[in-house]
């Protein structure tokens, strides 16, 4: 494959690469005054990067480059345009929210961009060395983007505690990987799957593998590598939150599957205990911790962690409908959690954000749209039929009863049941009890059209589309194997 | 009538025609006019309401009838699915498929019927949000009707358990007042039953869900007729049948998983009481019957013992319980729970008295304790109290009342001549083949039934006309009279004759026993 046909698959790539530093050298010329133009020029480069990737040659074949360091699939076509999806989303939302709170600098939507070209990457990689690399991009642009408000003591904190344990999580990856290397010789997933299978029972590959799925537990935020997350979503500025809390997982997630489905196929009855501990974990805590919670971007922390858990159910399967469940687990997670984080963001009062649960008392008298968005969202997140939060649990259930899971799924059911309760609570606040004083009411269309976008997705539009989405993750599911 | 006409998917327009009238005043209401300041001036708030009440009536009345039209369709001679669409859904065997048969026909009737009723009761007595509330009941129609029409496991759960959010809202915001101390928070006692409502069910649910993804993973679809032919290995039986059993009993509710029920009842508004009693309470009878009994076969003959069990201690049990009760609506709910173990006891003799006997009580039961609910709206609507001390000699201010209300304490303790006798003397007749002991003690039952509903009737209706605050109220209005004349009627009508349902049923039950018998045998053997 000559060069230029092997750029003629990283498009996507390229062009947020190239157009992140343009942006980055034009922001520097033009200053902190053009940050609403390089934000509009960032999300129509994610925009236009989603197109290169779902009409990428590649995105209908399979396609290694770079002598096996990436790979373009279905698999990895499908995440792209999610993250970009939602990296695009995470600009849009945050253009109101940082001109209030003075922080409308034009790096941010450039970092965004970063991470976005990192975790472009990270879906594609099939090289642990490309894998390391990719993560490290994605991870040091979040970690500048949750100290964003340099001057606030909690996003400072948030973005050094991010660091030094992100740090720490990249160490074990990579000491993983690098006994992954050494004992099978080769950097490469689908020759480190020939050599693990042709090699038999070997200790240090799987202490390897298990170093290797702490890190990338940390990356997803499944516990028990989860204590950073409630912190740093607290801390972070609200928008980078919602970023957090969509993207970075699904590309994770993405990275976690590709890794273990790949390099490992022939250890599942290795791994599969291990996620499946992890993934009990999650759900445990996203279940138990959530209750006592007070405040809404605390709540959706430990909501998150549990439903990293709940996808982890799907991977523990191992099977070919389990990456298919995670797709489809993940791509209904993120656009609620964009949707839920676009209401969290409306919370505004005289100017001033609020956090707090109490404040969405009685909202559905004060705002009835915004409160019947954010009780749809709610009743998807718990998992409750008609919306479409059902089905993401429905398959990941369903994958793992078919993989003899049976026992994860009963634990996976009574984690949901848990959770219901706190989703509820939210659901309470805002329908049973007496109105606390009203929210502005000057969203901007961003806003608007996120929180009505994701809500009508999750119903009715995918309860009615549901059959397209679960055959296009199956397909993507199918690339891997 | 030609081919094409019949053809039409009439299920899926019963089904989602009340969703059409709850969009509509939603539409409505999101067009409110507004001031500056977000707040509604009283004409608008009138008119939105209005609008609301009738567009509710509006529909909830066109469904039934579009129902009675589709009732026509039906041919109650044939014994398995008619009128059934299929569209494609989620795939892989998990299509959107509607049918109806001799089981389920009735209820959805039933569901039909009792809407518009439940929106004339809510007509003046609830105050606030009414647009809102239209919106939940049309909603939770749909959910009602989807949940007797679905012909796929996948759907059927689908609209199972979307019901609960519509009823989670409408016993938490309309509900009633007071405070209630749990678990260290204090709520409002309509929150913490709306809460228990929910979760009680949905952990009951959620086990069915795993069942459900088992069962697809053996049988590669969730398609209904499909599942019952399809034999499941008799150790997979029992654990499926426990799943399925968990979900069922919760909403049945039996003992000892009744205990929402009581709470969900007391703080629902009337109408909501009503709908509860009425129709949510028979989807676990109907899951038994559509589900646990031609699905599970071979579990279901040796839990039927298990089932007798708690369906007696619920007889016997919570006759006593509702004997000490001194909130009318509790009373009503713990009468509810008993006479839903007749249900339970009669399903799973597996005979055909005991099955059409489970079926028409489930039929009787919804008329005469919707109405017993309503009985009780009346009253509450005029002195805002459920306390049976807080009543007493009504019947010199109510006659008509007090003759109406008569007639339904009389048909929850099963007199004859009215239907509740009819569905209690099947339910038993069949228990006694099986096993007359289980008949003996369920007999109780009925002798507790009596005492305590004349208890009640006694001290709300007879006695001295003692209270100042009792000696203006006024006898029922022409929409009361209306909504439980009606009521009377059916049943009356349904005590006297009962041979027009039961002709309905039967097909569909025969073939139901015909197919369960077949398979004990063919278990035995092997």
């Amino acid at each position: 494959m000559t060069l230029l046909e092997t750029l003629s698959y990283a498009w996507p790539e390229l062009a947020l690469a190239i157009g992140a530093m343009a942006l980055l050298i034009t922001g520097v010329f033009l200053g902190d005054k053009a940050a609403p133009q390089i934000s509009l020029a960032s999300v129509v480069l994610l925009i236009v990067a989603a197109l290169l990737a779902a009409f990428s040659p590649g995105a209908a074949s399979t396609v290694s480059i770079f002598d096996g360091a990436f790979r373009i699939d279905a698999f990895s076509t499908f995440a792209k345009v999610l993250v970009f999806g939602a990296a695009a989303f995470a600009i849009l939302m945050s253009d109101k929210y940082l001109a209030g709170e003075k922080l409308g600098r034009f790096e941010y939507p450039v970092l965004i961009l970063l991470a976005s070209l990192g975790m472009s990457l990270m879906v594609s990689a099939t090289d642990l060395i490309s894998l390391y690399m990719a993560v490290e991009t994605q991870s040091l642009a979040l970690y500048i983007l949750a100290a964003f408000n340099r001057d606030s003591r909690r996003s400072t904190e948030a973005g050094l505690k991010y660091f030094v344990l992100g740090a720490l999580s990249s160490c074990l990856l990579l000491y993983g990987a690098s006994l992954v290397y050494g004992f099978t010789g080769s950097t490469q997933f689908t020759e480190i799957a020939a050599a693990a299978s042709a090699g038999g029972q070997n200790a240090g590959l799987i202490i390897g593998l298990v170093f290797m799925i702490s890190g990338l537990a940390f990356k997803v935020s499944a516990a028990p590598f989860h204590m950073w997350t409630p912190d740093v979503y607290e801390g972070s500025p609200t928008p980078v939150t919602a970023f957090f809390s969509a993207a970075p997982k699904l590309a994770g997630m993405a990275l976690f599957t590709r890794a273990l489905m790949m390099s490992f196929p022939g250890a599942v009855a290795d791994w599969q205990p291990v996620i499946a501990i992890i993934a009990v974990a999650s759900m445990a805590i996203g279940a138990f911790s959530a209750i006592a919670q007070t405040n809404i971007k605390r709540l959706m922390a430990y909501s998150s962690i549990g439903h990293m858990g709940y996808a982890l159910v799907g991977l523990a399967a191992g099977t070919s409908s389990g990456v298919s469940s995670v797709l489809i687990y993940m791509a209904i997670y993120i656009v609620m959690t964009v949707g839920t984080f676009a209401i969290i963001l409306m919370m505004r009062r005289r100017g001033g954000m609020t956090e707090n649960i109490s404040d969405l008392a009685g909202l559905s008298r004060t705002n009835m749209p915004m409160a019947l968005i954010l009780t749809v969202l709610l009743f998807s997140l718990a998992g409750v039929p008609p919306t479409a939060g059902f089905f993401g649990k429905w398959y990941v259930f369903l994958a793992a009863v078919d993989a003899d899971l049976i026992w994860l799924a009963v634990v996976g059911v009574g984690a949901s049941a848990v959770s219901a309760f706190y989703y509820l609570r939210v659901v309470w606040f805002m329908w049973f009890d007496e109105p606390a004083p009203a929210f502005e009411r000057d969203h901007g269309p961003a806003l608007a059209f996120a929180a009505w976008g994701s809500a009508i997705l999750m119903f009715p539009a995918l309860t009615v589309g549901m059959g397209l989405l679960r055959r296009i993750a199956e397909t993507a599911a199918a690339s891997l194997f | 009538m030609t081919e094409s006409f019949a053809n039409q998917p009439w299920l899926s327009f019963i089904t989602f025609a009340p969703l059409v009238g709850a969009l509509f005043i939603m539409l409505r209401r999101m067009l409110t006019g507004r001031s500056e300041d977000g707040a509604v001036s009283p004409e608008e708030q009138t008119q939105v309401d209005a609008v609301a009440r009738w567009v509710a009536l509006i529909f909830t009345s066109a469904t039934f009838l579009l129902s009675l039209g589709v009732y026509a369709l039906y041919d109650p001679s044939i014994a398995g699915y008619q009128l059934v669409e299929e569209v494609p859904w989620l795939g892989g065997g998990i299509n959107y498929k509607m049918g109806v048969d001799g089981i389920s026909i009735l209820f959805v009737l039933l569901t039909t019927f009792f809407m518009p009723i439940c929106i004339l009761a809510s007509w003046n007595s609830v105050k606030s949000r009414i647009a809102d509330y239209m919106i939940a009941f049309l909603v939770l129609e749909t959910l009602m009707i989807g949940v007797f029409c679905a012909l796929d496991l996948f759907v059927f759960y689908f609209f199972f358990e979307g019901s609960l959010i519509p009823m989670f809202l409408i016993i938490g915001v309309w509900g009633s007042k007071g405070t209630k101390e749990f678990a260290g928070y204090s709520m409002p006692s309509r929150v913490y039953a709306s809460l228990k409502f929910f979760l009680y069910t949905l952990l009951g649910s959620l086990l069915l869900l795993i069942a459900m993804a088992w069962m697809y993973a053996q049988a590669g679809t969730t398609d209904i007729p499909t599942l019952q032919e399809y034999a499941f290995p008799a150790g997979a039986q029992k654990w499926l049948w426990i799943a399925f059993f968990a979900s069922f009993a919760v909403k049945m509710p039996m003992w000892p998983v009744h205990t929402w029920l009581p709470d969900a009842h007391v703080q629902a508004p009337t109408a909501g009481s009503v709908v509860l009693a009425a129709i949510l309470l028979k989807m676990g009878g109907y899951g038994f019957l559509r589900f646990s009994l031609p699905m599970f076969p071979l579990a279901s003959a040796d839990f039927a013992p298990f089932v007798f069990a708690l369906s007696v201690i619920a007889i016997v049990y919570t006759s006593l319980v509702a004997l000490a009760q001194e909130d009318m609506k509790k009373l009503i709910a713990y009468s509810s729970v008993a006479h839903m173990g007749f249900v339970t006891m009669g399903i799973f003799t597996g005979t055909e008295q005991g099955i059409e006997g489970g079926l028409f009580q489930m039929l009787s039961h919804g008329f005469i304790s919707g109405a017993l609910f309503l009985c009780v709206g009346v009253v509450y609507d005029r002195m805002h109290t459920r306390e049976i001390a807080a009543y007493g000699g009504l019947v010199h201010r109510m006659p008509l009342y007090a003759f109406l209300f008569l007639f339904f304490t009389l048909g929850n303790v099963g007199l004859p001549g009215t239907s509740g006798f009819v569905g209690e003397i099947l339910t038993m007749t069949g228990a006694f083949k099986l096993n007359s002991w289980i008949a003996f003690f369920a007999a109780f039952g009925v002798i507790f039934s009596a005492a305590y509903a004349l208890r009640l009737y006694r001290a709300v209706i007879y006695g001295k006309l003692e209270k100042d605050a009792l000696k203006t109220i006024a006898d029922v209005d022409m929409r009361e009279l209306a909504m439980l004349g009606v009521l009377m009627a059916f049943a009356l009508y349904l005590g006297f004759n009962p041979g027009p349902a039961l002709n309905v049923f039967s097909p569909a039950v025969d073939l139901l026993i015909e197919n369960y018998d077949a398979a004990l045998a063919a278990g035995g053997a092997s």
